[in-house]
């Protein structure tokens, strides 16, 4: 049983904040991990990235989009509410040392994880420069934080309501074509990491993406997050999530995300019904 | 009673009530229904009581096996459990899950001349007598020995070792990667072979006893080895071998592949067959195919089955002889309408539009034995065809999972990544370390790794008691 001791809603209406007890988990955990989480006896175990962690303090911190049925659900969960279960840290850490300067490019709500991240490549002493990118401004997340935390903030929105009109990697390929990086991370949809990675490959410059594939147990032990990465099978939840995304099959990953898309689209239909909510109180 | 229906009744063992097949095929209820108290008597009196019981030495934890038949057959069912507690912590588990045919039931003297004692069938009547009467289970607790042990895993390994230490006053705390206790027992085995209650209420016995139980702990992450051996005066690893193989063929990706490993547990762990009431998602095939001849196959056909599939296959690469799931599992998927295409090889995948369609299979013959002593199978050239499915499960084995392992220091690991151990103790390269079960041995039964749990459960206590 975790407590939720905060909850605030970032982005209307639909993406929230929590600041979650877990004093072990938090001991642990490192940038780019992330934890499985199971809200009561008949939920399904859904994999959330860590989106803050305090140690001191003995909490982390995720952010949830409201998208499908668990996550909607996790919506109406308030500040005293008990997650029923959560597991982790999981997966390998990113990968942080000294590189110089790093380019990191969030999508959606991927920026979140990337905030953590970013924190941790700072303290070693890396420029940062972050593009972060949203369908239009007012689904912008964690701007001011990353504001806080990077040299440089390239906002783009599909709209142009705000920063550069277009996509991140519009914004990208005009950053490395003024002045390089060392490397760049990427978190968000895998359509949006897929064509960042295809973006810095004919720049030659390494490309770390964090995979967000189906899971259960989070141990290696389903073999459900299997991803193929340079002609081999790995598994996102031991092996990742991070791998180089010059080497992922792109299109299988996307391909295996839509495995339950008919069963998830029916179960939130059905649990709508049964709920009267509404997910911006 | 006649001496012909006398004769009868010792060469031919009671039957034990199943359900029909044709019903069974579409719920999860439990096939084998278990034996009255006279079916029960009437099974034990077939039991020779021979002086030098070679049964015993089949079993891997050492029942004493005629001695509670002969409490059967005097009606003192609660005698009986109470002998096999003495040795086993599992009954009801074991009643139903061990592959007797190769152990006790075996090496049975009435065996050489008619069918064996079903001395499982005896085992499970016996502890679900006592779980329904709450009898015969309680253990007594010696004085706390101040000694603290941490197990790793609350699988059938973890579980007897923490039962055998417990009994002898030490305090354990049982580390378990998932939601829920059991580990195989629950995430693995199917419902109709082994009902969850029956898990739950086992489990709960070590709750009444002082065990302490910690879920959602993966150690090597949560919480390493090296942190656990400073809290605790020694450790048992029970991981499991939960790390599913794949066979490296095209299309394994493809949705609509599953490991035999994520598909039960997306059934059984997370209750996948009474989607939407319970969260968790599962593909339900129209066709499907389970690729392996072991027990785990069984269990995925049936499953498959059960949730609505309308046909459901083995393919396996040998034939029926050669397949090394229990007689009585291959039976009873026959009876529900499982297919069998056999000396049947997968070469590939074949998808549509991201999701299976078919496998493209080669038919095989059996050459000459090979390291595992059975024949090995070779591809017939230019046999290929391909089978029209829409789910596939593959259940060819699992290997060492590496998470505790990647963060232990010093821990001996073969070339496999299983963990090294002595034989007779359990005793791992580090000090005060002990191991047993899959993360050992590779996938094995369910019964090796509770032995695996007793001899380790020795071995620490001996430990602990002369440092």
């Amino acid at each position: 049983m975790a407590k939720i001791l905060e909850k605030r809603l970032i982005r209307y209406p639909d993406v929230f904040y929590y600041r979650i007890n877990a004093p072990l988990i938090s001991r642990k955990a490192k940038p780019g991990q992330f934890v499985i989480i199971r809200l009561h006896e008949r939920g399904e175990r859904i994999p959330l990235s860590l989106a803050d962690i305090n140690s001191e303090e003995g909490t982390i911190s995720l952010i949830v989009m409201a998208v499908g049925k668990t996550t909607t659900e996790m919506s109406t969960f308030n500040v005293g509410d008990e997650i029923l279960d959560i597991c982790g840290p999981l997966g390998q850490p990113t990968h942080i040392q000294k590189y110089g300067r790093v380019i990191l490019v969030g999508g959606g709500f991927g920026v979140a994880p990337l905030y953590p991240i970013a924190m941790s490549l700072k303290e070693m002493g890396n420029e940062i420069v972050v593009i972060m990118g949203a369908r239009s401004k007012d689904l912008l997340i964690y701007e001011n934080e990353m504001r806080a935390v990077c040299d440089k903030v390239l906002i783009t929105t599909d709209d142009g309501s705000k920063g550069i009109k277009g996509v991140v990697t519009t914004a990208l390929k005009q950053e490395l074509e003024q002045s390089s990086a060392n490397i760049v991370m990427a978190v968000g949809p895998a359509v949006m990491m897929k064509y960042v990675s295809e973006t810095t490959r004919p720049f030659g410059i390494k490309t770390v993406v964090s995979l967000n594939s189906i899971m259960i147990d989070g141990t290696g032990m389903c073999g459900g997050c299997r991803v193929s990465v340079g002609g081999k099978t790995r598994f996102a939840c031991t092996d990742g999530p991070d791998f180089d995304g010059h080497q992922v099959d792109w299109d299988i990953l996307i391909n295996r995300q839509k495995t339950y898309i008919n069963e998830e689209r029916g179960s939130f239909e059905a649990w709508k019904k049964r709920h009267v909510f509404a997910i911006c109180e | 009673m006649t001496e012909n229906n006398s004769k009868e009744t010792i060469l031919t063992r009671t039957p034990i009530p199943e359900q029909d097949p044709a019903k069974r095929r579409s719920n999860f209820d439990e096939v084998a229904l278990g034996y009255t108290p006279e079916m029960a008597m009437k099974e034990a009196a077939r039991c020779l009581q021979c002086k030098r019981p070679l049964c015993i030495d089949g079993c891997p934890i050492h029942i004493p096996i005629p001695q509670f038949i002969k409490a059967i057959k005097e009606g003192n069912f609660e005698k009986a459990i109470g002998l096999i507690k003495t040795a086993s912590f599992l009954p009801a588990v074991c009643g139903r899950v061990c592959p007797q045919e190769d152990q006790c039931e075996k090496n049975c003297t009435l065996g050489k001349k008619a069918e064996p004692v079903a001395i499982g069938y005896l085992e499970r009547f016996a502890a679900d007598y006592a779980m329904q009467n709450r009898n015969g289970a309680d253990v007594k607790i010696p004085k706390p020995t101040g000694k603290k042990i941490a197990i790793v895993g609350s699988g059938p390994a973890g579980l007897t070792c923490a039962y055998e230490l417990a009994r002898l006053g030490h305090k354990i705390t049982i580390f378990e990667a998932l939601h829920d206790a059991g580990g195989v027992l629950v995430y693995g085995i199917p419902e109709f072979r082994l009902p969850k209650r029956i898990v739950a209420h086992e489990i709960n016995l070590l709750n009444e006893i002082g065990v302490e139980i910690v879920t959602n702990a993966v150690v090597g992450k949560l919480i390493t080895i090296d942190e656990i051996m400073e809290e605790f005066n020694a450790c048992f690893i029970g991981t499991g071998a939960g790390l599913p193989k794949f066979m490296g063929i095209e299309g394994e990706n493809l949705n609509g592949v599953y490991s035999a490993n994520e598909f039960l547990t997306r059934a059984n762990l997370m209750k996948a067959y009474a989607f939407p009431e319970y969260d968790t998602p599962i593909k339900i095939g129209k066709r499907v195919a389970v690729i392996g001849g072991g027990n785990v196959a069984m269990d995925a056909v049936r499953t498959a089955l059960r949730l609505g599939a309308r046909e459901a296959m083995i393919i396996y690469r040998r034939s029926a002889n050669e397949m090394p799931a229990r007689k009585e599992e291959i039976h009873h998927a026959f009876e529900e309408g499982v297919q069998f295409e056999l000396l049947t090889s997968p070469v590939r995948i074949i998808g549509e539009d991201g999701w299976v369609k078919s496998v493209e299979c080669v038919r095989m013959e059996l050459g000459e034995p090979d390291k595992s002593g059975r024949r090995s199978p070779i591809a017939v050239k230019g046999s290929e065809f391909k089978i029209p499915v829409d789910v596939v499960i593959i259940a060819i084995g699992t290997g060492a999972n590496p998470i505790l392992p990647q963060s232990t220091r010093k821990l001996a690991l073969n070339k496999c990544g299983y963990i090294i151990v002595d034989e007779e103790t359990g005793q791992t390269s580090r000090e005060g370390i002990f191991a047993g079960g899959d993360i050992v041995t590779g996938s094995a039964t369910v019964i090796l790794a509770m032995g695996a749990g007793k001899k380790a459960a020795k071995a620490i206590h001996e430990y602990l008691m002369h440092i």
